[in-house]
């Protein structure tokens, strides 16, 4: 009877034990391998409102009679805003292209973006080109450096209209 | 003997083991619900003694973990484990216990509520995970906070990146304090409400895991948090990508996946995951038996049913009929698992009543009535043939004894044995029977709750309607075995008859000696 007891002890023990050993196993193993050896990232980030797609005009004095007293304004100003062009180059190489629409219900707020690039360390030419112009055919902001990365290392590359356009830290 | 699945054969099996080693009433797959409690009671302290160390703040957050750690690692080190290690086991709890009902067949019929609203709660469980590796603020808490945030951004009707907060320097303290009020107040409070929701139609809910399992559990823990203490990654830092990362896989599956998928297919395959779990207790339906029906000309108002109900199902009100009793009792059909736990508590299920006419007592099930059980045994015993007259009383959602019938021993399927009342048992020795051999559920588990417990209770005459002292209890037997130990049943009827036939062949001698 006593060995029973005992015996049934040392098998309460052996499933806690295994227990435990799936607890620690799975809490931290095994390792995720998220970038590849010698991979570093870059990390295109910003908020940005696009140029509007049609500039303010003045009304006609027959559009005005038109329009109620209260809501007679002298010009109409349309609120949608221009579709963001993005594309990401590395060493010549595509690496990213979208067209994001301004959202909102009349696409006339910010664009938000962030968006993660896995590539190889080293030196690397990067070209970021944007068009926020519906009426401009060529990139209204670009960015064209040569930038060293480290394994392991995130580049942001952020946009500030404000401040002249694309810069990275 | 009826096909038995091969999932639910191996979880019965393995069932089986751990009563060998830890006995029904520790046996941690009975317990998984009061287990995942436990964990949580852990956690909880342990996240109290953490909260007092932990710095709200983006410069300090890492490094208050860092002290917590590994300057005070005999207290604060031991706590911090114990709150990750009780966390991962909860989960561990949480899933064996979805698997036991889906392998057992538990998660349909009238138990479809608590399997729906249990797969948020899971879901509700694994977001407070996540908010607490976010707080750590190493290199996984912003793997965690970066990929989170892409996931909530794909949302549509999320504006603005929520991402482009982990970059350019914008985060604030104020992070933290937000992060800090979900994971220690905003979460818990929600998974309380869910916890609540999720055992909402189930009464005698019990929540403390027995003293020799939670102690168990407790000093494997600490031997964990001891032998391989947690930690955390590198600080948090903005330039830096980790290539390889420690992942807590009972928290954090997820994101991995966001390295295969875009955001908002993540959140598809999430989403379809989860509403298939949803409404697998419909994949198909499964039909629960008509309610209980109450007769209030029988029915005393005792309320002993309403005590006995697994389910919550039977209210107690003010006396409708203008009999003499204060109280009677009501069924909702909707809650009512047809189990028929009631019938054996109403103390007018007593067979020796009304013997020259229908049965009816207080409660009954009208797709079984009391009455067509006590006819049943009647018959039964007028044609048993044999020295051992033995009738064997089970239920349906044990095993399947039908091939025991032979001439000498009649068998009766009830819905759950706790639907016997102990009377009948009486009734059966009284009219014929050597002995009456009770099976059912395994002990310390049964497919409607407490059928086996109540049975044992009113045995014992701890629970009305309690067995009689004048049934002789050395011609009853119960014998407790699930599906899968048809073996052991025979076994433990053949070795119940050679008991009835030896307490005979003694009544016979004893009354020789009489005689003379």
């Amino acid at each position: 009877m006593a060995m029973n007891k005992v015996m049934r002890y040392l098998l309460q023990g052996f499933n806690y034990m295994l227990f435990m050993l799936i607890v620690w196993y799975f809490s931290a193993q095994p390792a995720y391998r998220q970038l590849e050896e010698g991979q570093a990232v870059v990390t295109l980030a910003f908020a940005h409102a696009a140029k509007l797609k049609e500039e303010c005009r003045v009304r006609t004095q027959e559009e005005l009679n038109k329009m109620p007293p209260n809501m007679r304004l002298p010009t109409d100003c349309p609120r949608e805003r221009s579709p963001v062009s993005i594309e990401m180059y590395l060493d010549d190489e595509l690496i990213m292209k979208k067209l994001l629409d301004a959202p909102g219900f009349h696409q006339d707020q910010r664009v938000d973006l962030f968006h993660r690039v896995k590539v190889p360390a080293g030196n690397h030419r990067l070209i970021v080109l944007m068009n926020d112009d519906i009426k401009a055919k060529a990139p209204t902001y670009q960015y064209r450096q040569t930038v060293t990365l480290s394994p392991e290392q995130q580049l942001l590359v952020n946009f500030d209209a404000s401040a002249g356009g694309f810069y990275t830290h | 003997m009826s096909y038995i699945n091969p999932v639910k054969r191996a979880y019965l099996t393995i069932e089986a083991w751990f009563n060998v080693s830890f006995g029904p009433k520790w046996n941690p797959l009975y317990n998984l619900g009061t287990l995942t409690f436990f964990f949580f009671w852990i956690v909880l302290i342990s996240g109290l003694y953490l909260f007092i160390f932990f710095d709200t703040s983006l410069s300090g957050a890492f490094n208050s973990v860092e002290y917590i750690t590994h300057d005070q690692w005999y207290v604060a080190g031991v706590m911090r484990s114990l709150h990750r290690y009780a966390s991962d086991a909860a989960i561990i709890t949480i899933l064996l216990h979805m698997f036991r009902e889906f392998a057992l067949d538990r998660y349909r019929g009238f138990r479809w509520f608590s399997w729906l609203t249990g797969v948020p709660t899971l879901w509700l469980v694994i977001t407070l995970g996540i908010t607490g590796y976010w707080l750590v603020w190493d290199e996984l808490g912003l793997y965690v906070a970066m990929l989170s945030s892409q996931l909530v951004d794909a949302l549509p009707f999320m504006t603005g990146s929520m991402a482009r907060n982990f970059i350019g320097g914008q985060l604030s303290d104020r992070f933290f304090t937000l992060m800090g009020f979900l994971h220690f107040l905003g979460q818990p409070l929600f998974l309380i409400f869910a916890i609540w929701i999720h055992v909402k139609r189930l009464s005698f809910v019990e929540i403390n895991a027995p003293v020799g399992l939670s102690m168990g559990s407790f000093i494997a823990l600490l031997a964990l948090s001891l032998a391989a203490p947690a930690v955390s990654h590198e600080a948090a830092d903005m330039q830096k990508v980790s290539a390889v990362l420690n992942l807590d896989w009972f928290y954090l599956t997820v994101y991995p996946l966001l390295d295969y998928f875009t955001a908002g297919q993540t959140w598809v395959i999430t989403l379809s995951i989860t509403f298939f779990l949803m409404i697998m207790p419909w994949l198909p339906p499964k039909k629960t038996g008509p309610a209980a029906e109450v007769h209030l000309e029988q029915c005393n108002g005792c309320e002993q049913c309403a005590d006995d109900c697994p389910f919550d199902a039977i209210s107690v009100q003010a006396r409708t009929d203008g009999a003499r009793y204060e109280h009677e009792v009501i069924v909702q059909p909707g809650l009512c698992a047809a189990c028929g736990i009631c019938v054996g508590s109403c103390p007018a299920s007593n067979p020796f009543r009304q013997q020259k006419t229908e049965l009816v007592t207080g409660i009954d099930m009208p797709q079984f009535p009391v009455n067509e059980i006590r006819q049943r045994i009647k018959t039964a015993l007028e044609k048993l043939e044999g020295d051992t007259r033995i009738i064997v009383i089970g239920c349906d959602n044990a095993l399947d004894f039908s091939g025991l019938d032979s001439p000498g021993l009649h068998v009766m399927s009830l819905f759950c044995i706790g639907m016997l009342p102990p009377t009948l048992v009486e009734y059966a020795l009284e009219h014929g029977a050597d002995g009456v051999l009770i099976t059912g559920c395994r002990t310390g588990d049964c497919y409607y709750r407490y059928g086996n417990e109540w049975l044992d209770q009113r045995f014992e005459g701890k629970r009305r309607p309690i067995l009689r002292s004048r049934a002789d209890r050395d011609r009853i037997r119960v014998f407790r075995a699930a599906e899968t130990d048809c073996d052991r049943l025979r076994e433990a009827v053949r070795e119940f008859q050679s008991h009835i036939r030896m307490l005979n062949e003694t009544r016979n001698t004893q009354g020789m000696y009489g005689n003379e």
